[in-house]
């Protein structure tokens, strides 16, 4: 059983002339325990599959299933105890006016968690923050801690699969690689299972173990990262692709 | 300015556990959180003033019995219309001869009972009306919009005036009058804040958390309208006064003799080039309370708004 499968996949946006079609019958197979990369260049639909497998997009039809179940119009509390989500922006995905403590609060008794205190204390060492942090507000933090206080929060209610959309593209390079040792670091402790997004050849060359290319809202080509290394691709725009970031591949 | 220094050891202290960088406690965190917001709002110099003004109002209002020289609704008709100063009337008297500083004391309680019970009302209702019609979109919106719109297309004052005539005179029904016709800008603010507000990632965030319309509106929508809410309340506070003030005019707010101040006004308009009094100082009150409320409006908005802090 993978942990998702989506199956013909159809997304749009819009009515009538304004209609836009943006994710255009995809499918895709990603095993437990996976790193799955989803890379295409802006508006080809990636952040969109993501955004629809979570609920936040309502235009949708085809069949996604997550743990073997099948996904209907409305997410439970038991998907979203499944399934957690890190957003692109650190500085878009935080409430302005929530400390850090009440940020994770909230979610830990969302879900239902007795010791409170605890798991914050907890959560934010997972995510190497100490708890001088905890009372800050969001505007108190760098680019790269509020982005560790988002995964803090996705991580809350012990989710088994993470979606992480360009969770590093909003931030500066040194502290990109931090963001990606410390995902790597939680996928080994908990076994998570990633589907991330990316538009950054090498960032999902470092993460991910199999990777989709869209184009226009279309996969057109599924290749496992050791062909992509290879530039062994099929499809004239995966060459493109490729070639085009070869320098931060290698 | 934190406690009566009686022993400034422990008061040293306090102040230590209160400015921590790294609060130990959530308790701690949120009395630090409160100290910061007094700390700023007292650097701001004006806010303090109109803090000072608007307490001095209060006060003067609780204490009126005491402090008042003469009975407010006493009229002595050989003694009217006396200038300030004059045979112990500190504010001179009125066209039936009562003392209009002992009026103007007794007037507080009643304006600032009008003016606060307006501003929780008329916001609160605005704040939930265009909260709900900003997030929820679709009829749900349209519908709670043109309700909004038809309240606005009345002028204010004659709307007040059908609803004090349909409800009955008196204060209460004033307050609920001026209520009813002071939301919809309110709604109007709160729905243009949610919009901006309901497709941000933090939202879309704690939706992927489980939580529900309910909590995303009040818990997480509501404190980013409520200092935009603040400005617009502080600034339409002399407005409901003077629409108070209207009414009682007109015999539909505050029944004379109460000495309301509007209605004092409305009263000393009649001799206001001969005796300039009688409306002046009424008028100089309501001056005095609106100012204040504006200078805290702003003092308020800097305190409410963390991200100002660092400025």
């Amino acid at each position: 059983m993978s942990a998702i499968d989506i199956n013909a996949l159809n997304v749009w946006f819009g009515e009538g002339d304004d209609r836009n079609h943006a994710v255009k019958n995809v499918s895709l197979k990603i095993a437990k325990g996976e790193s799955f990369g989803l890379v295409g260049e802006s508006g080809s639909g990636k952040s969109t599959v993501l955004r629809t497998l979570v609920g936040l997009v309502d235009d949708w039809d085809g069949r996604m299933e997550v743990d073997g179940k099948v996904l209907g119009r409305k997410r439970d509390g038991a998907f979203y105890k499944t399934v957690q989500m890190v957003f692109q922006d650190p500085y878009a995905s935080l409430h302005p006016r929530m400390t850090v403590d009440q940020v994770l609060s909230e979610v830990l008794k969302l879900h239902g968690f007795k010791d409170v205190n605890d798991r914050v204390n907890r959560l934010l060492e997972q995510v190497g923050l100490g708890g001088g942090f905890r009372f800050r507000y969001p505007h108190q933090l760098s680019g790269g801690q509020r982005q560790r206080v988002a995964i803090a929060r996705a991580l809350a209610p012990e989710p088994r699969i993470l979606l992480l959309d360009e969770p590093t593209s909003a931030l500066d390079v040194s502290v990109q690689a931090e963001i990606l040792n410390l995902l790597t670091d939680l996928r080994a402790e908990f076994g998570l299972t990633y589907l991330m997004v990316s538009h950054d050849l090498g960032v999902i060359g470092h993460m991910c173990e199999r990777i989709a290319v869209m184009q226009f809202g279309e996969i057109v080509e599924e290749l496992d990262v050791e062909n992509m290394r290879k530039l062994s691709a099929t499809h004239a725009y995966t060459k493109h692709l490729l070639e085009s970031s070869l320098g931060s591949v290698r | 300015m934190t406690q009566p220094t009686a022993k400034p050891q422990e008061t040293l202290g306090w102040r230590a556990w209160l400015t921590a960088d790294v609060p130990a406690s959530r308790a701690q965190a949120r009395a630090a959180a409160w100290f910061n917001g007094w700390l700023r709002f007292r650097s701001n110099t004006l806010a303090m003033v109109g803090l000072i003004i608007l307490l001095f109002i209060i006060l003067c209002a609780v204490f009126a019995p005491l402090l008042a020289t003469h009975d407010p609704f006493v009229q002595n008709l050989g003694n009217r219309l006396q200038p300030p100063g004059a045979d112990g009337h500190i504010f001179g008297t009125d066209s039936l001869g009562r003392d209009i500083y002992s009026r103007l004391l007794f007037g507080a309680r009643i304006s600032i009972y009008i003016v606060l019970l307006v501003a929780l009302v008329a916001p609160l209702l605005g704040l939930i009306v265009g909260t709900i019609a900003g997030y929820a979109g679709g009829w749900v919106d349209v519908t709670l919009m043109r309700f909004t719109d038809i309240f606005l297309a009345f002028p204010r004052l004659i709307l007040a005036l059908a609803f004090v005539a349909a409800l009955g005179a008196g204060i209460e029904n004033a307050v609920l009058a001026i209520s009813l016709t002071a939301w919809p800008p309110y709604a109007r603010i709160a729905r243009a804040e949610t919009l901006t507000i309901r497709n941000s990632d933090f939202i879309h965030a704690v939706r992927l958390q489980g939580a529900g319309p309910v909590r995303i509106i009040t818990r997480h929508i509501w404190p980013l309208c409520i200092s935009s809410l603040v400005i617009r309340v502080t600034l339409d506070m002399a407005g409901i006064i003077l629409t108070a003030a209207g009414l009682g005019f007109l015999g539909l707010g505050a029944q004379p003799p109460s000495p309301e101040w509007g209605a004092m006004i409305a009263e000393g308009r009649k001799y206001i080039l001969d005796y300039w009094w009688v409306a002046t100082i009424p008028g100089l009150a309501i001056f005095s309370i609106s100012l204040a409320f504006n200078l805290l409006g702003d003092g308020l908005r800097d305190v409410l708004d963390p991200k100002e802090a660092g400025r």
